[in-house]
């Protein structure tokens, strides 16, 4: 293989694995809180079809971004009242999310099937390390979206396990009733991490359809949705950890794609599948390892909190 | 200290769970420099009066006054403002987490950036000042039970907290540990605090507390200084009738070997050797105590006989038989019966009903089972018989175990295991956290099943408990057994020194 296109394939990875990324980091702080939200796939599609309204409107692909973020959000807050105030299952309510979010997504969407984005998320080549030999094209000749990611994984790293906050998120999820004795405000925070998990899984979902596609189609998250909830345990729920996985999935999309465009005699359909296999297998192997070295999950994931519960 | 004002005062109290008033109209106050010992018995309503002090429950009604003014308290939080800190019966730590970050866990300060070896030394050297050895930077998992209960004391003190609680501090404790404890409880008084604690055992109260107030079924009873009670009228306000004198230990005819361990070998959760070859036999009609610092192989020992954590090396048989890693299946089969140390988790199913925890080991034999189906009218008697006979206080059959308070849940447990009519019991700390009533119920239960020809084997780090009840005391350390001598020739210096590790050889040299 060519440098060239080992090159292309590489930052092609970068770029379709950046709107999983996003959604596995926002996954990561909610689970973090104790929180588990499967409704994810459902918040991408809003995210995909509202920034992508929004841009269209306005054209400002920013704007849309926000307006993405916001409706993530949104739909991320009814999940945290369900779960955290009625204190419904979180998996039922997660998964009626992904479809109330689907169904909803198809809804708002069919007026802009096949209409281009006016304006997109475009590569902008950051001076000096854009000129690095190999690294600069595959890292540094991408969008905005994309550098915002490489920051948000290293602070997310450190907000995670070097502040007063990420403490307390971290103790939140991992023993509500002892973070609660010692006066940690278990609903709010929990509250704030949904919704924040909410409006990155926007962003992961305004990435598709304002800067990978770019354009909307219905369903076209295509299950990155359910591969950001896997990475998350790949990862074991740290940020770093997800970045890779996020590259990996997109590394073996892009190969795929590639494969595909020369024209190989592989029927595309299996084709298209391989990521989603390719991930599973890795999965199914770092958590094994992970098992072995006694790493779980947040301690009380998926477990409403009661003050007064026995 | 007699005149000195409440630091703290509760006036009125009353709090009421679905189905049961757990406070009702409760009046209690604590005086700087005091230790406050609270008595009464399993359900009497204590950790539901010390959880509302701390802003855990809402009250109904009544009022807090802490230092002369009223608060009101809707959180934790409100409660660690107005400096009120509690020890909970079950920690409030997180495992993962190192004692420094439990310890600063829920506090304003630091802002934002955490400055790990700076606030180890703060933590450190507050613990030291109160004699409370910990190392703040191991993750708390790895501490011991007694280890783990400093780190709550840190946590109050390093927030200031002048009014301590503790829920039963002593039952997970060594009596080495509860000597250090009420070292630091009064070091605690000494510096203005007001502790209070709650016991069930009547000689630390007149051992460490100052005044006592004892509760009973939701109500005070009173509040009395310790120099003008004892022992026996503590126990009349607590139950509300005499306590018999303890029953004591009857030489029955020993039988046929019943349980027999030779050279046993096995591992700990964590992949580290836990029994190094043990060997011991038990007889039908003999109760043989275990005793030891908690730790050292006691659980797995229990673990091994009832088939619930693999045999490396060496052989088990129980009634001759070779049951060497058979399933717990097969062991209950050969009429072993098992009273595990955490009843919650292992041995009963906390959120399953009363009736259907009572046919967990039976469903698949007539008359509780038919063919394929359960016969729910059979298990009904089956536990309403025994709910009778034990004389566990449930409101319904259908209630969630977990909602029963410890002595019902221990008289729960003990009914199913006994009824089996086994020929091996497995008791480990069957009294932890009881009453002294409950205590001799359950104390009596076993006396009963060792007349009736019974193998008992009892774990337990109450040197007294074992003494009085056991024909035999095994001492245990760090996985082997260091002697076994008859309970009547056993000296208590003897089995401490044992206790530490001095092995038999090195007394009678
Ligand atoms: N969260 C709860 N939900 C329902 N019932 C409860 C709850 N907490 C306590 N109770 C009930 O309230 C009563 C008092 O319980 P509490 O735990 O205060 O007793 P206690 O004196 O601390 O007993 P123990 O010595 O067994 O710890 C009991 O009948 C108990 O079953
Ligand atoms: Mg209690």
């Amino acid at each position: 293989m060519d440098q060239m296109l080992l090159i292309s394939i590489l930052a092609a990875a970068v770029t379709s694995g950046t709107p999983i990324l996003y959604a596995a980091l926002g996954e990561i702080l909610a689970e973090r809180s104790g929180v588990l939200n499967l409704g994810l796939e459902g918040m991408m599609l809003v995210g995909a079809v509202s920034g992508f309204m929004a841009a269209v409107k306005t054209s400002n692909p920013w704007l849309g971004l926000m307006v993405a973020a916001l409706a993530g959000g949104v739909l991320a807050l009814i999940h945290a009242f369900l779960t955290i105030n009625l204190r419904a299952n979180q998996v039922v309510s997660g998964l009626a999310l992904t479809i109330f979010g689907t169904g909803l997504s198809g809804f708002l969407g069919k007026p802009l099937i096949g209409i281009p984005a006016p304006q997109t998320f475009k590569p902008v080549t950051i001076p000096l390390l854009g000129k690095i030999p190999l690294l600069g094209p595959i890292l540094f000749q991408q969008d905005y979206l994309v550098y915002l990611s490489y920051l948000l994984v290293p602070i997310l790293w450190f907000y995670l396990y070097r502040t007063r906050p990420g403490l307390h998120l971290r103790a939140v999820g991992e023993n509500p009733a002892a973070a609660d004795a010692m006066g940690v405000g278990v609903f709010s925070l929990r509250y704030l991490y949904v919704a924040v998990g909410g409006m990155l899984a926007g962003i992961g979902g305004a990435y598709l359809s304002l800067a990978y596609a770019p354009t909307w189609l219905e369903n076209m998250t295509a299950g990155r949705g359910w591969i950001a909830i896997a990475l998350v345990i790949f990862s074991m729920w740290d940020p770093v950890r997800a970045l890779l996985g996020s590259y990996l999935f997109g590394g073996v999309d892009a190969l795929g794609f590639r494969i595909q465009a020369v024209g190989a005699m592989i029927p595309s359909f299996f084709l298209n599948m391989l990521p989603y296999i390719f991930t599973i297998l890795v999965l199914i192997l770092a958590t094994r390892e992970g098992s072995r070295r006694g790493a779980a999950g947040p301690g009380a994931l998926g477990l409403p909190y009661d003050r007064e519960e026995r | 200290m007699k005149d000195e004002p409440n630091l703290v005062e509760m006036r009125d109290i009353t709090k009421g769970f679905p189905g049961v008033l757990a406070n009702d109209r409760v009046s209690f106050a604590a005086r700087a420099g005091e230790i406050h010992a609270l008595l009464g018995e399993n359900g009497a309503g204590k950790s539901t009066l010390m959880s509302i002090l701390t802003g855990l429950y809402r009250p109904d009604e009544g009022e807090i006054i802490v230092a002369g003014r009223r608060i009101e308290l809707h959180s934790p939080r409100d409660a660690i403002r107005n400096g009120i800190g509690m020890v909970y019966q079950h920690f409030r730590l997180i495992p993962p987490f190192s004692v420094a970050e439990n310890v600063i866990l829920g506090l304003d300060a630091p802002r934002f950036l955490l400055n790990m070896p700076e606030i180890e030394k703060k933590v450190a050297a507050l613990s030291e000042s109160y004699g409370l050895r910990v190392d703040p930077k191991v993750k708390v998992w790895q501490l011991s039970v007694g280890e783990q209960q400093r780190v709550e004391i840190v946590k109050m003190l390093y927030r200031g907290a002048r009014i301590l609680i503790l829920d039963e501090p002593t039952a997970v404790l060594t009596p080495q540990e509860t000597r250090e404890l009420f070292l630091t409880l009064r070091r605690m008084a000494g510096n203005g605090h007001a502790v209070i604690f709650i016991t069930h055992k009547l000689h630390e109260v007149m051992e460490v507390a100052d005044r006592i107030t004892v509760l009973r079924g939701g109500r005070s009873v009173g509040t009395v200084e310790k120099k003008d009670t004892n022992p026996a009228s503590l126990a009349r306000m607590m139950v509300g009738r005499e306590i018999p004198p303890a029953p004591s230990r009857s030489e029955g005819p020993r039988g046929e070997k019943i349980l027999e361990l030779q050279a046993v070998q096995a591992m700990s959760d964590k992949g580290l050797p836990a029994l190094r070859g043990v060997s011991l036999t038990i007889r039908a009609g003999e109760l043989l105590g275990i005793a030891g610092v908690s730790g050292n192989g006691q659980k797995e020992l229990a673990e091994v006989v009832t088939g619930l954590r693999p045999v490396q090396a060496g052989r088990l048989y129980i009634k001759g038989k070779d049951l060497t890693n058979r399933s717990p299946k097969e062991i209950i089969e050969a009429g072993v019966s098992h009273v595990p140390e955490d009843r919650l988790g292992t041995g009963l199913i906390p959120n399953l009903g009363v009736l259907e925890n009572v046919i967990l080991k039976e469903y698949r034999r007539p008359p509780i089972s038919r063919g394929p189906l359960l016969d729910r009218r059979a298990a009904r008697e089956r536990s309403e018989d025994l709910v009778r006979d034990f004389q566990v206080k449930v409101a319904y059959l259908d209630l969630p175990v977990k909602l029963l308070s410890g002595g019902n849940l221990q008289r729960l447990l003990l009914a199913r295991e006994i009824s089996a009519a086994p020929s091996l019991i497995v008791a480990v700390y069957p009294v932890r956290g009881l009453d002294i009533g409950a205590t001799e119920t359950v104390h009596n239960l076993l006396l009963q099943q060792k007349a009736r020809g019974a193998a008992i084997l009892l774990i337990s780090e109450d040197l007294e408990e074992i003494l009085h009840l056991s024909d035999r005391v095994a001492v245990m350390y760090e996985g082997e057994i260091q002697g076994v001598l008859p309970s009547s020739e056993a000296r208590l210096e003897e089995i401490g020194l044992l206790m530490a590790g001095m092995k038999k050889e090195a007394t009678t040299a």
